[in-house]
């Protein structure tokens, strides 16, 4: 039997991986680094569900933790990388302005985030109630990197990272939602997956880029 | 029947029918299966609502499905407006497809997404499991994004793209805070599915934490309020109705935007239940106050008439948002008639105006004429559609929303002006625009062509016949509905 | 009076200025093998210095007293720094008397010095080394205090000694803030020693180099004391690391085999950070000055990870 201690600290440092790859995702600029640095966040909150559910013993988490490495680890990053190749954007780089003004956000989002969960980590009991305020920043941070970038491909894996948090706020908050609804939601990315493939292609023939800056005809008339 | 069973056959049918048209592709008769799914989806909802009327709400199927008052005229009206919707689309997506617009792939895509969508709508509505009514709601996103750039022009595939990224941003803020539910009803409920059905949760509302209710509210106000298209989370509604096909706007402003504010009302429930104070109705009041206003000065600066109509969505969204927000039997009791009118208005507008467009082959205002010599039932369904719209009276939005600022001079009377400003000038500008279009000579440019009668003429009169006399069972569902929304 | 806190305070600092050469040299000569040169051995920077402290001094015409003080001024505070930076005890007396803060401090005074001799002649290369090493700097010493004080707080201290013993003593372990500090000071070392990416000890290249700009008119044994004061800051950095991040080995029972035990133990943990830095070195190329600010971001943004973490997760 291993020291519960040390396996709630391993969590808590799967954790901090997670919250660094989402600060690496908002600021890395190759769209193949991206794909990857996803992967390994996905990979970190498969870990990490699975050692909760170690700890709280909390067998249906396993399959949480299956779902998130089939699905994050192998299948998206696979598709994503399919369609790069497909649509030669492999090596594309894209042009973030102001990264550190954007890493300065990104701090003051994670301290907000800290804030925002001050009450529920209050009631909480669980061991893992302190990540919370971290998968919250994965969120926030998912939500700036669409704000902040201009690209397609890197909005949608903002997109799905956002999506990482919300599945990490859920395993954090409450040992994971019940299974009908982490299977639902797991089905609507894989929809969602599927839907912004065909859009890349769409996007592409249309615009000829991917540069979703192209993309500014509807506005308000004036 | 059995109730389950009818539900599972409610559910059933449009599902059935997205999988089979999936199949069938662009044959001939798949507009005439679209409209049979639709109908028996509609049969089987009025069996519904009559179990319903009799034998008051229910849980079936394992309590998975849960039916009260409140849901069932919502299923209902889903169900008869994709009806029409079908019935609408077959003449305008035929000539959509002769005017090459749309090609095979397109139309049995649009067959079957039509019917995916109004399955996820359903269920929606129909499930008892707050969790599932997230992932509905996000299908339901999902099944109508490929139909908004169903055109792939570059605006059509940029709306869809707005319409995707904002929405799915939007809604995960909700399942972020339908985590938070379960965390607060999790402390009281016990783990497991238990603690999501809705039925559950309303009957231990009082012991929920209230200062996490009152956090996840604001989420799940985000969330659903992105897809309700509440201002300042509204940029995509105006993208998404203006750019896909006209049946598409239909129901995405007549059902999906009930739908969104269906889960927020539901969620504000609980939170009342919990937290006791008005800090939701707040929230609530100033999103739609605040949708009222902007929604109504954006109107008078538009020049795509597709683009007006879903700023009047907003507006009225606003409305119905705005009355739930308020609270107390009479507000609520204009709010769910606002939901029920200005769905049938709404979508009986954007059926005029889809034949309208196409008779001009555009959607500038500027170039639509001559509406009532060119076609009278176009130009004359467009402007009772208007009427009926902005409230005149009789029609059944004027009753609605003559409820709800009866009720906001009773409890909120400092806000009465904001609210007649909004109308007001909603008013004002929806008649300057619609004007010039159904008056006046017909231009050259304008083509004849055959439209379907059915749908504007069966919503209008709806309208004004809800106007004129409200049913019994539609006032006793509304009088339940209120009861069960205190 | 206990005689032993004084005698490895001195053995320390005899321990600083006599290794830090031969640390240098051992660095030199990792990286001619990575890249397939024969080196000049272990001691060829002894023999650099002797050579330069036998030359002459050259002075500049306009050259005034603070370009003639800083050598001093520079190799002082670094020794002084040695002192304070417990390697072999914990149980210094200047490792009591100065925290972490003023450990900060004494390097920026010497950077301080050296900005300035580096623009007090007036030639165009050492202005311009002088304004990028304090762009530089300016950006690195936050992240350097972040990254420390992210310690300070786990260990309720800002005295290196204690640091060090709470680390040692095994109370904090396999902790996020940790993992996060230690990374933000592995970049804030490469930047404030001046290695590659963010500039090469190795050039005179006159539009990338930074610290060799500055020094660029200094001659004979002005010279071997600010070189020989970088060869030590090198090593007092790695040192820093070793002891703070990884303190196995150190002295805390004060006794005669215990620094002889710690002495082993630092020269091990010197050489493995030598190939470390080597192996961060060869694989990575020198960044262009204007990406310096993304590389000390990051070093920040860890650093301030690290602090978050600690207040988030434990």
């Amino acid at each position: 039997m291993m020291d519960l201690q040390i396996v709630s600290q391993i969590s808590s440092f799967l954790a901090a991986l997670v919250l660094l790859t989402a600060f690496g995702m908002l600021v890395q600029k190759r769209v193949y680094g991206l794909i990857h640095l996803f992967a390994w966040q996905g990979l970190f909150l498969s870990l990490n569900t699975a050692v909760v559910g170690f700890v709280a013993n909390k067998h249906h988490l396993y399959i949480s933790s299956v779902l998130t490495l089939s699905l994050k680890v192998v299948l998206l990053p696979y598709i994503l990388h399919v369609l790069i190749n497909r649509l030669k954007i492999r090596k594309e780089v894209e042009t973030v302005v102001n990264i550190p003004m954007t890493m300065m956000i990104g701090i003051a989002l994670v301290i907000f985030s800290y804030h925002l969960t001050a009450p529920i980590r209050q009631l909480s009991t669980l061991i893992t109630r302190s990540t919370l305020a971290v998968a919250l920043a994965t969120v926030m941070l998912g939500l700036l990197m669409m704000i902040t970038r201009r690209h397609a491909v890197t909005q949608i894996i903002g997109f799905l990272a956002l999506e990482n948090g919300l599945f990490f706020a859920a395993t954090s908050a409450t040992y994971g939602m019940p299974l009908v609804v982490e299977l639902g939601v797991a089905l609507d990315v894989l929809i969602a997956a599927f839907i912004f493939g065909i859009f890349f292609f769409h996007i592409h023939t249309t615009f000829d880029t991917l540069d979703v800056e192209q993309m500014a005809k509807l506005k308000e008339e004036n | 029947m059995n109730s389950s069973v009818m539900l599972l056959v409610l559910l059933g049918v449009p599902f059935c029918a997205s999988v089979v048209l999936a199949f069938v592709g662009d044959r001939k008769f798949a507009p005439e299966i679209n409209i049979l799914g639709s109908a028996a989806t509609f049969a089987v909802g009025i069996g519904l609502a009559l179990e319903v009327y009799v034998q008051g709400p229910m849980l079936a199927g394992g309590r998975f499905f849960f039916v009260d008052a409140f849901n069932v005229y919502l299923s209902v009206l889903t169900a008869f407006v994709s009806m029409t919707t079908a019935v609408f689309s077959r003449r305008y997506m035929r000539r959509e497809r002769e005017h090459g617009r749309v090609g095979h792939v397109g139309m049995r895509f649009y067959h079957a997404m039509f019917q995916l969508f109004i399955f996820a709508m359903l269920l929606c509505l129909l499930t008892n499991n707050v969790g599932v009514l997230w992932i509905a709601m996000e299908l339901a996103t999902l099944s109508t994004v490929l139909l908004v750039s169903l055109y792939r022009t570059p605006t059509a595939i940029e709306a869809a793209w707005k319409y995707f990224i904002l929405c799915g941003v939007g809604i995960a803020q909700a399942l972020f805070g339908t985590v938070l539910l379960y965390f607060a009803a999790e402390k009281v409920l016990g783990e497991g599915g238990e603690a999501l059905l809705w039925t559950n949760l309303i009957r231990v509302s009082g012991s929920l934490e209230p200062t996490v209710l009152s956090l996840a509210f604001v989420f799940l106000m985000v969330g659903y309020g992105t897809k309700v298209g509440l201002v300042p989370l509204h940029n995509w509604l105006p993208d998404a109705h203006s750019e896909g096909p006209t049946p598409i706007s239909a129901v995405l402003s007549g059902l999906l935007l009930n739908i969104a504010l269906y889960a927020l009302v539901r969620c504000k429930v609980l939170v009342d239940g919990s937290t006791h104070t008005h800090h939701a109705g707040n929230i609530m009041m100033g999103f739609g106050l605040l949708s009222i206003i902007v929604a109504a000065f954006s109107l008078l600066r538009q020049k795509d008439i597709k683009r007006m109509f879903s700023y009047s969505s907003i507006e009225h969204m606003g409305v119905a948002t705005f009355a739930f927000g308020l609270g107390g039997p009479i507000a609520t009791f204009g709010a769910l008639l606002h939901m029920l009118v200005h769905s049938l208005a709404k979508s009986a507008i954007f059926f005029t105006v889809g034949h309208a467009s196409q008779m001009h082959r555009s959607q500038d205002m500027a170039r639509i004429r001559g509406l009532f010599r060119g076609n009278p039932l176009v130009g004359w369904g467009l402007m009772f559609g208007v009427m009926a719209i902005a409230g005149m009276p009789p029609f059944g939005i004027f009753t609605s929303e003559f409820l709800i600022l009866t009720a906001t001079m009773k409890d909120a009377p400092y806000l009465t002006p904001f609210l007649l400003l909004g109308l007001g000038v909603a008013f004002a500008a929806l008649f300057r625009k619609v004007q010039p279009m159904v008056a006046g000579d017909v231009p050259s440019y304008q083509k004849a062509m055959k439209v379907a009668h059915l749908p504007v003429i069966l919503h209008l009169v709806l309208v004004l016949a809800i106007g004129l006399y409200m049913p019994d069972f539609l006032n006793s569902w509304f009088h339940t509905a209120v009861e069960l929304l205190k | 009076m206990n005689l032993y806190p004084f005698m490895t305070e001195i053995l320390q600092i005899m321990i600083v200025l006599g290794i830090s050469p031969a640390f240098v040299g051992w660095v030199r000569m990792l990286k001619c093998w990575s890249q397939g040169r024969t080196s000049a051995g272990v001691f060829q920077p002894y023999r650099d210095i002797r050579k330069l402290f036998a030359k002459n001094v050259v002075l500049a015409e306009n050259a005034s007293w603070v370009f003639r003080f800083t050598p001093y001024l520079v190799f002082g505070t670094t020794v002084l720094a040695g002192g304070i930076i417990p390697m072999l005890s914990v149980d210094l007396p200047l490792s009591a008397t100065a925290d972490v803060i003023v450990l900060v401090a004494l390097f920026a005074i010497a950077r301080f010095f050296i900005a300035l001799a580096g623009m007090d002649i007036g030639t165009a290369f050492g202005g311009m080394g002088s304004s990028r090493e304090m762009t530089i700097a300016s950006l690195a010493e936050p992240a350097m205090l972040m990254a420390i004080f992210t310690l300070s707080l786990a260990c309720r201290s800002t005295s290196l000694s204690q640091i060090v013993t709470v680390i040692f003593s095994g109370q904090i372990q396999l902790r996020p803030y940790l993992a996060f500090a230690f990374l933000a000071f592995v970049l804030i070392s490469l930047a404030e020693t001046g290695r590659i990416p963010v500039d090469n000890p190795a050039t005179h290249l006159e539009l990338t180099m930074v610290h060799e700009a500055m020094i660029l008119e200094y001659s004979g044994r002005h010279l071997a004391l600010i070189e020989w004061a970088g060869m030590m800051k090198l090593m007092l950095f790695m040192a820093l690391g070793a002891v703070l991040f990884f303190p196995w080995g150190i002295d805390v029972t004060s006794t005669a085999a215990g620094a002889l035990r710690a002495f082993l133990f630092l020269l091990l943990k010197l050489g493995a950070s030598g190939v470390v830095l080597v192996l961060i070195e060869t694989g990575l190329a020198k960044m262009r000055l204007f990406r310096l600010t993304e590389f000390l971001g990051s070093a920040f943004l860890l650093a301030t990870l690290g602090m978050l973490a600690y207040y988030i997760l434990d």
